[in-house]
């Protein structure tokens, strides 16, 4: 692999969490009113002590949480506790810190999301190949537009359809939640089946809502593929036509595809955690929601600092990948 | 007049008549293939309708939030969307909700795709340092999930002053990096294109070919990017909505929604609370990307289907 | 000439292309015999359907485009009457096509032996792996390829390279009939003579026939046994190529002979006034008679048809009669 490549590529992503780090940090300490002030103000209040007492108990938390120091000083204190994985301790669930909690929540967000974009990026990629394809049956063509219109719709608006049409009127799945109430998470499989049965839902809001953005991407492909003249020769060749599918044309067709993967992981993560939000996961949706209400800064911005920071990861991961695939990027001499 | 003048006469109107449809026919003509802008433009003009002949009849002021009128009701003759939680009329909810969620994605609209056109059209038209700044800047913004940054910004604001309008502005500010590098795009590639440079030797001056040859050309971008635009400030301010970041005392589609799923209202039967709402907004999406579809259509010849 | 059956026979193939302006007729009853072993150049201008020719040939004529009548024989088979199955598996076994621009013909994401490999294994699964590899290397080696392109891809070889693997993979199963579309517009002049030695020594090695388009007539002076001038979808003039260039007799080819640039008359060009025809709009007739410099009263509504001559050559003109003997009198022999 060039070492260029690979050097530009570990730059960037240096350079897009630097940012995204930075814009954290200080969009909140822009803000006239400083709001982890007044939510140390709130937990002041709500303990019930004297108002008097309370800019003590104020100075008190500021000198905790290391906010009395000078903003140059906090950032450099910031930034390395970034680099080290420090993402700060929570505000309303104390001591627990921000990483342990996105750390119990998070394999929940990665089993549903890892399964919704695998299955959506196949399906849909097979299906535009397919609604490409000169040969394929009609109907597979007919589902373009309809993919389409699914496609414009957030997972979230998706997902409440669902839950209204299918948990609320038919009743055929539960409405929300991981597991059923009373339900102690274990792995026995009962539990896992009950467990699979909540995802159903929340997984198939997220796979309509992007199986046409890789269908119709696929598709656009498709046709230029099928322009190319080493399709053509290879029909020339005498091949059979599935050979010439899976071969010439989706193999090249995939390629800008899964390019097109990294730069879906944003929407994709963004996606989950909205629906997460919807059905009432414990992923990290339901973490950023509960902390939204409580108004949990630490955790708002370590999820967000944390969600950046997997997507830039993801990012290079598929930047790596992609040599492999192509064999002209491989080789590819300066 | 004689007889071979009127025959004449005749003959030249036959002829203008066939030469040269009118423009009105030509669109009519073009409209009926372009179906998908058609459909797209009308939900929107449904909606609009909706929105209008709403607020005329009415008194959205009053019964579109809490306390207007009996709670909990399900659609009948007197309440014909329902009732929710806080004693909202629902149809009242809706013709008000679609109105500010549609004046938010026009404010994003138009300010993403108006810094978009600026940025783009600099780095494009004067190249070197401008260029590689303004690039280096979209590049790397380009893959921080904008929405995430927006939740900060929403966050770190007091909740009580959040209007429809300061929500506009904050979803606009993640809202040009997209334009701005399609806007360049179509510049470069307009700048390279020989009529740009017979402008040019003609004497032109800079601003001029800026306003009459470059603008021109790019309109169908511009709107395309503007419907766009639209389309995610619609999106970016639902999302926030829906996590209880909006401005909550409006009825604004979002808002609505979250308000229903912390009451739990499918848990608790009352199914129309958040079903309109998803369903009006189900609506402008779809509706939006058929305008998005048939503006693409419209710009790309080589994508037109031949009549 | 010994009496041999013909291992090409196309007789009277017609093929249309239905646009929105309307039809064209891009082959008007074309016909063709090629011998074992025959190299023949088929010349003529852009769009006047050679390459319709050699697609209609593989019978890969896609809609718009239709074959509508005549058929074509590649030995007892009779191509056009084959399915649609029968003819996948004729394709490179029996009648292969090289095409023109290799540039962009081969797969960039496979490597080279596998694109050789998948063709061979296609239409004779029960070789073996090795049989196999030997093939390719084989195949290679004929067009003076290293054994080690094989595990290369595409974008590491060269135009000319790329070039000379198309031809490998068109001989690989030494097919009876190989047809060239070309094969060496796109190279330079050395590589083109590299590519012409290659095809012309592997011919002489499998014994197939071929055809090769183009235009250019040096080229074809030096490579072919017999040149076939094509003009608005027919064969105007099948001759010997010697004939062809001392004594051309359909006034198109002739024409197209008087203009090549010779060492006497440098920097003197003489083209052929007009334009080629509308494939949709045909002149009435003989379709170059709007431009031919001997037309005469029935060149304008009846059509010539390709006439077998005593000496063994075919011309589709008016101006001759079933000797060969000019019919006008203002009609010289070139010189």
């Amino acid at each position: 692999m060039r070492l260029g490549y690979l050097v530009r590529r570990i730059v960037f992503l240096l350079a897009v969490v630097w940012v995204a780090a930075t814009i954290v940090f200080f969009i909140p300490r822009l803000s006239a009113r400083n709001p982890i002030r007044e939510r140390f103000a709130e937990i002041a209040r709500s303990t019930g002590f004297a108002p008097k007492d309370l800019d003590q108990i104020i100075a008190a938390y500021e000198v905790k949480f290391g906010l009395d120091k000078p903003l140059l000083e906090q950032y450099v204190e910031y930034m390395g506790g970034v680099i080290r994985g420090d993402l700060g301790p929570s505000l309303t669930r104390y001591p627990k810190t921000v990483l342990e909690l996105i750390f119990s929540a998070l394999p929940w967000t990665i089993v549903l999301l890892m399964l919704t974009t695998l299955i959506a990026f196949a399906l849909g990629n097979l299906l535009g190949a397919l609604a490409s394809w000169p040969r394929s049956p009609r109907f597979v063509k007919g589902l373009m537009a309809p993919l389409m219109m699914l496609q414009a719709v957030p997972a979230y608006l998706l997902g409440l359809l669902l839950i209204f049409f299918i948990a609320f009127r038919l009743k055929l799945l539960p409405m929300g939640g991981a597991y059923s109430q009373g339900v102690t998470p274990s792995l026995t499989l009962e539990f896992i089946l009950d467990a699979a049965r909540h995802q159903v839902l929340p997984a198939i809001s997220l796979i309509l809502a992007s199986l046409g953005f890789w269908a119709l991407g696929m598709r656009g492909m498709g046709i230029t593929i099928q322009g190319e003249d080493y399709v053509n020769f290879a029909e020339h060749k005498g091949l059979h036509p599935r050979t010439i599918f899976t071969q010439y044309y989706v193999r090249n067709a995939l390629l800008p595809q899964v390019t097109g993967l990294a730069l879906a992981f944003g929407s994709v993560i963004v996606s989950g955690v909205l629906v997460e939000q919807l059905y009432g996961l414990p992923g990290l949706g339901g973490l950023l929601g509960d902390a939204i209400l409580k108004n949990d800064y630490f955790i708002i911005y370590g999820i967000t600092l944390f969600v950046i920071l997997s997507i830039a990861i993801l990012m290079f991961l598929v930047d790596l990948v992609y040599p492999l695939l192509d064999p002209r990027i491989r080789y590819e001499s300066r | 007049m004689t007889q071979t003048a009127a025959v004449e006469l005749q003959r030249d109107a036959r002829q203008t008549r066939y030469e040269h449809p009118s423009r009105w026919t030509l669109t009519v003509r073009y409209l009926r293939r372009n179906k998908s802008l058609v459909l797209g433009l009308a939900i929107v003009i449904g909606l609009t309708l909706f929105t209008v002949v709403g607020s005329l009849t009415i008194d959205t002021e009053r019964r579109a939030y809490p306390l207007a009128v009996k709670p909990k009701q399900p659609p009948s003759a007197e309440y014909p969307l329902g009732t929710d939680f806080f004693g909202r009329d629902m149809l009242a909810v809706m013709v008000r909700g679609i109105w500010q969620t549609a004046v938010i994605g026009l404010i994003a609209g138009a300010i993403g795709t108006g810094v978009g056109v600026i940025l783009g059209f600099l780095s494009a038209y004067y190249g070197g340092a401008v260029d590689t700044v303004i690039r280096a800047i979209t590049e790397v913004l380009l893959p921080i999930p904008a929405f995430l940054i927006l939740v900060i910004i929403a966050g770190s604001i007091d909740r009580r002053s959040v209007t429809i309008y300061t929500m506009a502005v904050i979803v606009s500010l993640l809202a040009w990096m997209g334009p701005t590098r399609i806007m360049r795009a179509q510049v470069l590639t307009l700048k390279e294109r020989m009529f740009i440079n017979v402008a040019r030797l003609s004497g032109m001056s800079n601003l001029e070919i800026v306003f009459k040859e470059i603008l021109p050309n790019m309109l169908p971008f511009i709107l395309a990017s503007f419907v766009s635009g639209v389309f995610a400030g619609i999106f970016a301010s639902f999302g926030l909505s829906v996590l209880g970041l909006g401005p909550l005392r409006e009825p604004l589609i979002g808002n609505t929604i979250w308000f229903a799923q912390q009451q739990a209202a499918f848990f608790n039967g009352w199914w129309w609370w958040p079903l309109w709402p998803s369903l009006a907004l189900v609506l402008i999406f779809v509706s939006l990307t058929l305008i998005n579809v048939g503006l693409d259509e419209l710009a790309n010849p080589r994508v037109r289907r031949t009549e | 000439m010994t009496q041999r059956s013909p291992v090409l026979r196309v007789i009277d193939l017609q093929v249309s292309y239905y646009t929105e302006a309307g039809r064209a007729l891009a082959l008007d009853h074309a016909s063709l015999e090629l011998y074992p072993g025959e190299k023949l150049g088929m010349v003529g201008e852009s769009g006047c359907g050679k390459s319709t020719m050699a697609l209609a040939m593989m019978r890969m004529i896609k809609p718009p485009g239709r074959i509508e009548g005549g058929q074509v024989f590649v030995g007892d088979t009779e191509l056009t009457a084959l399915s649609e199955e029968q003819m996948r598996k004729a394709r490179l076994s029996l009648i292969s096509y090289i095409p023109q621009g290799a540039m962009n013909s081969l797969n960039p994401v496979l490597r080279i032996e596998t694109q050789m490999r998948d063709a061979i294994k296609e239409h004779k699964p029960e070789m073996g792996d090795a049989e196999v590899q030997e093939r390719i290397y084989g195949a290679l080696e004929s067009v003076e390829l290293r054994r080690s392109v094989a595990r290369m891809y595409p974008h590491e070889l060269s135009g000319g390279m790329k070039q000379r693997v198309c031809i490998a993979i068109g001989i690989s199963l030494s097919p009876k009939v190989i047809i060239a579309d070309e094969p060496t517009s796109a190279l330079d002049v050395v590589t083109q003579r590299q590519v012409m030695e290659t095809l012309d020594r592997v011919q002489k090695q499998i014994g197939s026939a071929v055809i090769l388009i183009g235009h250019d007539m040096g080229l074809m002076a030096q490579f072919v046994d017999k040149v076939a001038v094509m003009y608005a979808g027919k064969f105007t003039e099948i001759s010997p190529v010697r004939d062809m260039f001392t004594d051309p007799m359909h006034p198109y080819a002739r024409a197209l002979i008087e203009s090549l640039p010779t060492l006497d008359n440098k920097g003197v060009f003489k083209g052929i006034p007009g334009l080629a025809p509308s494939l949709i709009r045909r002149p009435g007739g003989c379709a170059f008679h709007p431009r031919c410099t001997h037309v005469m009263e029935v060149c304008k509504t009846v059509t010539p048809t390709l006439e077998r001559l005593p000496n063994g050559r075919l011309v589709s003109c008016h101006l001759y009669d079933h000797e060969g003997s000019p019919v006008s009198a203002g009609l010289k022999t070139t010189g």
